[in-house]
């Protein structure tokens, strides 16, 4: 197919008489970092609920990678390859960071099981649980989390619970990664290592990923395109300078 | 085959069957007993109703604990069980003569049927959450036994008459703390699996789970399923000991008897619900037996001051230094006078799998460590590394 990963046609949301979102064309490229920016209310993370399939566009459609998707729950949406983080935590946090992790893991062919061969422990269920914990593991390793793999996740600092959901989201193996403000909360040296991460994630497992983010250094620093959403629409589009110098999104973040 | 035991072994750690062997070893004192004839026979017939107790308290704890959602219908599922189950028992008992046999087909076909009810009811009310579907649960529950109670097969108010099928409690009670064993064991190993994981992250957060890919809808209803089969072996056994079955017993009460059991075991701990099942049926048994006669109207008080005391215990923080003091860790801690682990938990009211995690599971089963090479190049590299620091 083609070189598009997802493209969105006049996708739109209303809310009653609140039009949130209004005709946003977008398309992503394969392997691109796509940046997703504006001012609070903008309806960026609107945006990434219906991507995702917590809420159901009004107007308009979507496309991954050449399937319309529109419509689809979200377990559906996830099962054909978009992943995504959560602007406020939302990681299982009675659990083990290991075990958040292996939650991820749960939809992979290879460690397919049926719950009855779990229940009477028949052959096959303790192989899926060792290979399980390993590729978690592996995973974590990425996010240098490894040594915290048995601590709760609700005792993590902010910045490594913000590096666990994405790897959480990387374990059910997306073609699209969504990340929402994954720099939210973290200092200035976590930030830079987030941007070595998200890099790496791209070149290393050919992610196609599109983030939120308030932090124009980051922005600037990592994303190929952007889309500067403001008040529902489109206000700019384009390759990363350009958008950020366009007179019209200076005038929505500045004022005047 | 090979491949099966030793992943086997790396999974095995012995503090997940030291329930089971508690169980049993309760079960063989209690064959012991009861044959010398040092038991009471009111004891031994208690025995079998402590039974389908634990197996009504850790099926809810599924339900409740581990799914997260709150139902109210338990005894339904159970009265589905016990009428349905054994009515067929009945029916087989006119061609079979062998009433255990009787009673496990009948098992099998009342897990079954009671299954059924649970898949019939869980698909719609499970799309409610909460207070709605508590509400929902504990309706069902109340129009099923009024079914039973009007419909002509099942004696209508006067009850199923089991006499026919009775088994005497020194038989059945073993029979029941066998299948308490069983069950239990699939309801841990369900919990411990990928399974018990995904069931476990949809109670943490339902969103996240959903954004995970995770079959909420399937793993809600097969929760619910199975719970209400486990309700239906309980109501069968429920059948087997007492006559006649009567619609009365299976009310709203009941319902939140079994829940108590669960809440005062503390929710999501599968050894704190056979406790409390089996410490709350005793109780009652003890608080019948004393308190007969003109003090039968105190009963009720009594038995709910000693609920509401054994609450105040768990939850008091002015109680908790001497919760500490007497809880287990502390206990065995003094007799092999070890210094605390790194990863104790400080935290008294945890649930079950926060314990899990805080104990380092990795370190234990991981291949690493049972890699006899690995291991100790993994420790090496620890110590090495601390050195470090």
């Amino acid at each position: 197919m083609s070189d598009i990963m997802l493209r969105t046609e006049n996708l739109g949301i209303s809310f009653g008489g609140l039009k949130a979102v209004q005709d946003v064309n977008m398309e992503i490229k394969k392997n691109e970092l796509y940046g997703l920016v504006g001012p609070n209310g903008a309806g960026k993370t609107t945006l990434f609920n219906m991507f995702t399939g917590v809420y159901q566009p009004t107007t308009g459609t979507f496309y991954l990678d050449g399937e319309e998707l529109k419509g689809k729950t979200q377990e559906a949406i996830n099962h054909k390859g978009i992943a995504r983080t959560f602007q406020n935590i939302r990681l299982f946090s009675n659990m083990s960071v290991v075990r958040n992790v292996m939650v991820g893991l749960h939809n992979q062919p290879e460690f397919k099981c049926n719950p009855f061969v779990s229940m009477f422990h028949l052959p096959g269920h303790f192989d899926t649980e060792v290979r399980m914990r390993e590729r978690a593991k592996e995973i974590l390793k990425v996010f240098g989390l490894e040594e915290e793999r048995n601590n709760l996740s609700c005792n993590l600092p902010y910045g490594k619970q913000r590096k666990l959901e994405i790897a959480r989201a990387l374990a059910t193996n997306p073609k699209l990664l969504l990340l929402d403000e994954p720099a939210a909360g973290m200092n200035p040296n976590e930030t830079e290592e987030l941007v070595e991460i998200v890099k790496f994630i791209r070149d290393e497992y050919d992610m196609t990923i599109l983030l939120i983010e308030h932090d124009m250094k980051f922005v600037s620093g990592l994303c190929d395109e952007i889309t500067v959403l403001n008040f529902g629409t489109v206000l700019a589009q384009g390759k990363t300078k350009d958008a950020l110098n366009d007179p019209e999104v200076i005038k929505a973040y500045i004022g005047g | 085959m090979a491949n099966f035991f030793s992943n086997y072994k790396k999974q095995f750690k012995i503090k997940y069957y030291i329930n089971y062997i508690v169980l049993a070893v309760f079960l063989v004192l209690m064959i012991i007993l009861s044959s010398t004839g040092i038991l009471s026979r009111s004891f031994v017939n208690l025995l079998p109703k402590i039974a389908y107790s634990i197996i009504l308290a850790i099926s809810l704890n599924l339900v409740v604990g581990f799914l997260g959602e709150l139902s109210l219908g338990h005894a339904g599922f159970m009265c589905v069980g016990a009428y349905l189950g054994c009515f067929i028992s009945l029916q087989l008992h006119t061609v079979i003569d062998n009433v255990t046999i009787c009673f496990l087909i009948s098992m099998v076909c009342g897990a079954l049927i009671a299954a059924v009810f649970g898949f019939i009811i869980g698909l719609p009310a499970l799309r409610l959450k909460g207070d709605y579907l508590a509400i929902v649960t504990l309706a069902f529950g109340e129009i099923v036994r009024n079914v039973f109670k009007n419909l002509p097969w099942f004696g209508e108010a006067m009850g199923l008459k089991t006499s026919a099928i009775k088994m005497p409690a020194k038989e059945l009670f073993i029979i029941s703390f066998v299948l308490v064993i069983i069950i239990l064991a699939l309801i841990q190993n369900l919990i411990r699996s990928k399974h018990g994981r995904a069931i476990t992250a949809i109670r943490d957060n339902e969103i996240a789970a959903k954004a995970m890919g995770i079959n909420v809808t399937f793993y809600k209803l097969f929760v619910f399923v199975v719970a209400a089969a486990f309700a239906g072996i309980a109501g069968v056994i429920y059948g087997h000991y007492v006559t006649p079955i009567t619609y009365s017993v299976f009310d709203f009460n009941y319902s939140i008897e079994i829940l108590v059991m669960v809440v005062i075991g503390g929710i999501g701990s599968m050894n704190g619900s056979i406790i409390a099942a089996a410490l709350i049926t005793y109780v009652n048994f003890l608080l019948q037996n004393k308190l007969s006669g003109n003090l039968a109207a105190v009963r009720l008080l009594v038995y709910a001051l000693i609920l509401i005391l054994v609450i105040i215990f768990n939850n008091a923080p002015a109680l908790k230094p001497l919760k500490e003091k007497l809880s287990i860790k502390s206990l065995t801690s003094k007799i092999s006078k070890k210094s605390k682990a790194p990863h104790v938990i400080k935290d008294d009211d945890v649930q079950w799998n926060r314990i899990e995690s805080k104990i380092k599971m990795d370190e234990v089963l991981s291949v690493d460590v049972k890699n006899s090479d690995g291991a100790i190049a993994e420790k090496g590299d620890r110590a090495s590394n601390k050195e470090g620091k």
